[in-house]
Formats: C-alpha cells, structure tokens, sequence
C-alpha cells in the first residue's frame, strides 16, 4: 500500500513550493521523520520529513517544479504489519459514510407548482401565458423562470382568449373593446378600479360606434319660449290634479319636434350602408339619465299623440327607467332622440347622436335673459336647441329649415294654447 | 504580458506610484527593512529609501492618524496594516477623521489616503490573523471600500486608490497572495473604483462575490458546466461604491441569484446586496436570494479540521449552487 506525500504548507500564505532537491530515490528506504527533499518557496526553504516509514515508491514531482500546497510529490510504500487490516477498517468506515449520506433522503417538499416566484407572475401576466397550462421543471414541479422564458422563445405560449364582446349588429363590429390605437393608462397606487357593468359597456361601445362612425355636425337655434313658460304655468296646477302627473316642458318640445319630422321626413332617417332609409313611423327616443347610466326608451308613434298622450308616455317611460323595470321593446326603434339636458341645467351641449338615427336634439335650460323686442328691452324666458347632424345623411341646410320649424312650434305656444 | 501573482502586483502597483508621484510613500510594521511579512513592499526601501518607506512602531492608531495628517498636509500616504485583524486600535482614526474629513470642513480638507491590509483566513492563521473586516467599515459614508481578487484587478485598483482624492481600504485577501496568478500588463493602467465586472456568464443561477470565495465560485461554475448548469458570476471588486447597476443586470440575467463572502453571515456586505435587489429588482426573482457565508462564530478556528470548516471551498460553493439551481 502506497501513501502519498503531499508538498505541506510551509508558512502562512504559502500557497506552494518549488522541490529544490530529492534526498532520496526511488527504491531507498526511509524512517519516519527522515527528511525527503529540500523545497523553496517565497518565505522560507525547507526540508520535507516523512510522515511514514517505508520505501520511496516513486517521485511524482521532479526537481525544480514548483506546485501548489497539497498536491502529491511522491509516494512511499508503507511496511508496517497489520495494514491492511487497518485499511479494511477504513474502507468499511467509508461505505458505512456512503451509506449513512443514502439513506437520509432530503426533506419532502410538498407540490411546488402553484408556488409563483415574482419573475414568473410577472413573465405570464406579460406574455398572457396560463400558468395552469406549463410544465415545471424546478424542485416539486415549480415552474421555473427558465421555464417561462423557453415557452415565450419557443413562441408556443398558451393565450387566453379574448372574451367575446356581445356583437348586436354589424355596424358595431368596431367596439370600444377593439381599438387597438388606444395605450392602458397607467395605475398609480391609490386609483380604484370599477369593472365595467354590462350596461357601461353597452354605453361605451355605443357611443365610440356613432362618434367613430357618423360624422356629427354640430347647430344651435335661440327661441324665445315665454309663451310656452306662461301656458305652463297656467296648466300645470289643474293638470296635476287632473292628470295625477306633473306637467313638464318636455311634452311641448317633443310635440314642436315630431310635428316638424313630419314636414322633413329626412331627419326621421337611418343610414343604410348604400341607402338611406326614411322611417314612416315616428318613434322618438328620450334620454333618461339614472346615477350610473343613461338610457334611452322611446316613445312609439309619437305622431299619434297629444301633448297629455306624450306627457303620460314620458312619465311612465322615467319611471320605468329608475325602477329598472324597461323591457327590449321599450328601448328598441327610436327613429329620433329629444335630450332634456336642460334638466339638470345645461344651457348648451354637442350630443352624440344615438346611432344609426340621423340626428339628436337637446333641449337646453329655459333661462330668463334680457333681449330687444320691438326695439325695447324686455325680458323674455329663452332656451337653447341643438342639434347633432349625421352629415352623411343630412346637409346643413335641411337641418337648419328643422331646427327653425322647430324653432317656430315652441315659440308659437302662448297662454290661451288649447292642448 | 507577464502571470503575476496577487501579491506581486500589489508591489509592482506601489512601485509605479512611487516612481511617478514623490508623494507617495507607505508606512506601516516591518514595511521597510523586512520588505513586509508578506513581501508586499520588498525592494521598495533599496529603490526609494527609509524616507518613503517608513518602518512604524507596533502602533496601527498611530499608522492611522500619521497618514491622515500626511494626506491632508497634500501627500499621499498607502499604510499597511500588518493584518487585518490588526485595524481594531486605527478605527477610532479612519471612522470618525479620515471617513469624515471632507464633510466635516465642508470641502476644505481632505484626506488622499490608502490603507492596504490583508485578511481573510486559510492560511492556519488562527483567531488574530485570518478575520474578514469590510463589514466593519460598509456601513460608513466617507469610505472607499476595494475588495479585488485578481493581480490585474490589484494593479488596476491599487493605482486608482492611491490616486483617489478620498480615503480608500484596499482589502487583499492573503489566501490569494500566491494561490492566485494572472496576467498584469507592464503598462500604467487603471480601473474604476466602483465597477463590477462579469467574469462567466450564465442562464441558471446568478454568483455575486468578491475576493477568494469569488474563485470557488468560478471553480464551481467549471464543474457545474459539466451537468448543464449555466452559473453567471459577478465579481463586485469594490464593495463601496457598490456597482448597482451591474448587480441588477446580472439578477435579471437568471433571477436565482446566491451572493457569497467569506466575512460571516450577519450583518455581511450579503445583506445589503440582497436588500437592494429585493427593492429594485422583485419581479425579476425566481427564488429567493441565497447567502453563502462565514458561520457566526466569534472567530477562525487555529485547529485545521474547524479551519476547514469555517472556510468556504469549492465543493461548498458548487452543492449550494447545485441546490439553488434546481429549485
């Protein structure tokens, strides 16, 4: 059995030694302590003793190498009786070790595969990749970082679909959903987010429908209503008592309005594509606003009814709309909306046209302001009406004929109108 | 170009300075006639005589505060500390003048002054000469803190520190004073203090390190190679400034990230790597960071086997990277 002799660390920070000169040669035999050579390093020179006795066996390292602290120089077969007993015993002690280091098995780790590190969160957020869909590699079947990174070279990340918007007609085919121009505004701590309701989306897609796809021109009439604000005023007493409703503006102009499609059939109209179809019925949507939402009922064959007929008609259709009780009919087949904006004060507005009607009409606040009547001042109670256009069906001119025949019809009113 | 060892290019480094600026000159136990305990500064007394190369009494406060008296009168002093360990009695010096004599005269004054001093163990050199020191001095403002761990490094480094206008510890680990050679350009160069450097790049597991653990981990990464494990490896070379950019840039590199020194585990230079990357670098991480370190016993062992022990070595480095790689 031959041990090896190692070059020993001869000073601190000698990390080697350079054998200057072999003492002994292969074959001579050694006693313990008897020095082997002489070795040389940066510090010091020194001889190096034999740890065993025995006979050199052979010089692994030759004069004037130089090699690190630790590694064999040479090796000296050992002479002592009983070593290989000796040895057995070390050799059993090593398979014992080697046994002993088997048999621990490490600690069980428990399914790591919902365990996301922030890398990997972040990667499948960004790619779109469902995580319940990869394969991991790492410890407990983790899904790695690695694993994520090869999926998305790979270019075969799962992607969720997209959920299908609800297409109710062809000319909605652009939902607010699908602009692909618009960029994610960005979150910064402390912004809520409220989740879009059907009903906002509904309203969303609607609205960047019409903006998107109508070209909207915009007009505004001044009439002077203070016969109408006297009529009322007279009315609305004995009306209230009678009718068991209020009686608002809101009748009139809608009345002034459908009275004046009927002379110009043309603002009664939807786009068709190729064509423009002229509706014969009259069937007049009216905005009704709730906390969250806005809705537009209508109000069928408008033609047919009389300023108590159209009073009753918008009541019922507001308090349908707040109970939340509208069904699909009453929200289906406006030909042409009336905005009350002045409801809640407005004295001027650009409303979107509610698509694929040709025009929209707000009704702004009746406000009093001093005008030149007769040459003379007076005061005289005025409202706004404006007017959105879709410009592919009606020119400025048609509309502006409308909205002053709409114009004439509310100012026409006064305190001995008969309705 | 000329294989250096770690050492030899500490003296070749205060050679060149010594020659190229008069106001160089070192200091320190048995520098001059003994050429160092280490030989750091042999032959310097032959070429630049007892003036510039000052054998101090056994008085490493008095080291201290000499070369900050000389840096602010406009020389500029490189001390030893024989070892390490031996700093203890300059603390007082370097912490509360060298570190704040800029700040404290708002500009006026300053201190170009290195204090070179070997530590770390390996070397069987017990309990007071084998301890690592940076964390001491990490945590205070004023100071340069270099921790190099190759002889191109040392050269580059040490020339940088002498020439730098604020005080500097240059830290060689003197494990690595002959263990490790490289090739050292004759030419006068130098390299930025404050910029880490990539020394292997990687897929699987990100080593951030400084001085002889660094070399394990190289070493380690060799061996892992073979079974298909990628290892990044960045070597810090300066502790303070600490290179951010470069630690964030090797942590996206892989996100398993193990930081490595053989200065012991609490309170080492690990943890504030660590911290930093937890703060600017979350969603980069696959595994959470990993210290290799020291144990946090009082000291070195003087016996081998609990010197061995203590130490990291290659296997240690490779089972640890094994076992962050297949997380």
């Amino acid at each position: 059995m031959a041990i090896d002799i190692t070059m020993p660390q001869l000073g601190e920070s000698v990390t080697e030694g350079t054998i200057s000169r072999w003492l002994k040669q292969p074959g001579d035999s050694i006693s313990k302590y008897e020095p082997l050579c002489e070795v040389a390093t940066d510090k010091v020179n020194a001889e190096v003793p034999a740890t065993i006795s025995g006979t050199l066996a052979e010089i692994v390292t030759g004069e004037g190498e130089t090699v690190e602290v630790g590694h064999v120089i040479c090796r000296v077969e050992e002479v002592s009786e009983g070593v290989d007993a000796v040895d057995e015993n070390k050799e059993s002690q090593k398979a014992e070790k080697v046994q002993v280091k088997a048999e621990s098995p490490k600690p069980a780790t428990g399914s790591m595969k919902h365990r996301y590190s922030p890398a990997v969160l972040r990667l499948a957020q960004e790619h779109n990749i469902d995580l319940e869909q990869v394969e991991g590699s790492g410890r407990g079947g983790r899904i790695t970082r690695k694993d994520i990174q090869e999926l998305i070279d790979s270019g075969k990340e799962k992607t969720e679909a997209p959920i299908p918007m609800t297409v109710t007609g062809k000319a909605e085919s652009k939902g607010a959903e699908q602009q692909p121009s618009t960029p994610a505004p960005e979150e910064e701590s402390g912004d809520e987010e409220i989740p879009l309701t059907r009903v906002r989306k509904t309203i969303a897609q609607r609205m960047v429908t019409s903006k998107q796809e109508a070209p909207h021109a915009w007009t505004m009439l001044q009439a002077d209503v203070t016969g109408l604000v006297k009529l009322r005023n007279k009315l609305k007493d004995d009306f209230k008592k009678r009718e068991g409703i209020p009686l608002t503006y809101m009748p009139f102009f809608i009345k002034a309005v459908v009275d004046s499609l009927k002379e110009f059939p043309r603002l009664n109209s939807v786009w068709g594509g190729d064509r423009i179809i002229l509706k014969k019925r009259i069937n007049i949507s009216i905005a009704v606003a709730t906390e969250d939402a806005l809705y537009v009922p209508v109000i069928k064959d408008a033609d047919e009814k009389s300023i108590l007929g159209l009073a009753k008609a918008v009541h019922h259709l507001a308090e349908k709309t707040r109970a939340g009780k509208l069904t699909m009919d009453d929200l289906s087949g406006g030909t042409f909306t009336v905005n009350n904006t002045g409801s809640f004060g407005s004295v001027a507005s650009q409303p979107i046209i509610n698509h694929p009607q040709a025009a929209i009409i707000s009704v702004e606040s009746i406000v009093k302001q001093p005008v030149i009547k007769d040459d003379m001042i007076a005061v005289r109670d005025l409202v706004n009406l404006c007017l959105s256009l879709d410009h592919r069906i009606l020119d400025g001119l048609i509309a502006g004929r409308f909205l002053n025949r709409v114009k004439e019809r509310v100012e026409a009113y006064g305190p001995d109108t008969q309705i | 170009m000329p294989i250096l060892s770690y050492i030899d290019a500490v003296t070749l480094a205060l050679r060149e300075e010594m020659q190229k600026n008069p106001r160089v000159f070192v200091l320190g136990e048995d520098v001059g006639v003994r050429g160092g305990v280490f030989r750091a500064t042999h032959g310097l007394i032959d070429e630049f005589g007892p003036e510039r190369v000052l054998d101090t009494p056994l008085t490493e406060s008095a080291i201290a505060g000499v070369s900050i008296g000389a840096s602010v009168y406009g020389m500029r002093p490189v001390a030893e500390m024989q070892f390490a360990d031996f700093i203890m009695p300059a603390v007082n010096q370097i912490i509360s003048e060298a570190a704040k004599m800029r700040y404290r005269s708002n500009n006026s004054w300053h201190c170009p002054l290195v204090i070179r001093a070997p530590y770390g163990g390996g070397v069987h050199g017990g309990l007071y000469h084998s301890q690592s020191v940076e964390k001491l001095f990490t945590g205070i403002p004023g100071l340069k803190i270099v921790t190099p761990s190759t002889p191109y490094d040392v050269k580059g480094l040490l020339k940088s520190a002498i020439q730098d206008e604020d005080p500097v510890l240059f830290f060689e680990h003197k494990r690595c004073y002959r263990l490790i050679k490289g090739e050292v350009p004759e030419e006068d160069y130098t390299l930025p203090i404050g910029q880490a450097e990539v020394k292997r790049e990687g897929t699987d597991v990100t080593v951030i390190s400084y001085g002889l653990t660094l070399h394990f981990a190289l070493q380690a990464a060799e061996e892992l190679q073979k079974e298909g494990i990628s290892v990044h490896v960045l070597d810090l070379r300066t502790l303070i400034p600490l290179d951010k950019e470069a630690v964030l840039q090797a942590v996206a590199k892989t996100g398993k990230v193990m930081i490595i020194h053989e200065d012991n585990l609490t309170g080492g230079f690990g943890g504030e790597v660590s911290a930093l990357i937890a703060e600017e670098a979350f969603f980069e991480l696959d595994a959470p960071i990993r210290r290799l370190a020291g144990p946090d016993v009082p000291a070195m062992p003087y016996s081998p086997p609990l010197e061995k022990e203590f130490m990291l070595n290659q296997e240690k480095v490779t089972h640890a990277i094994r076992e962050l790689a297949e997380f």
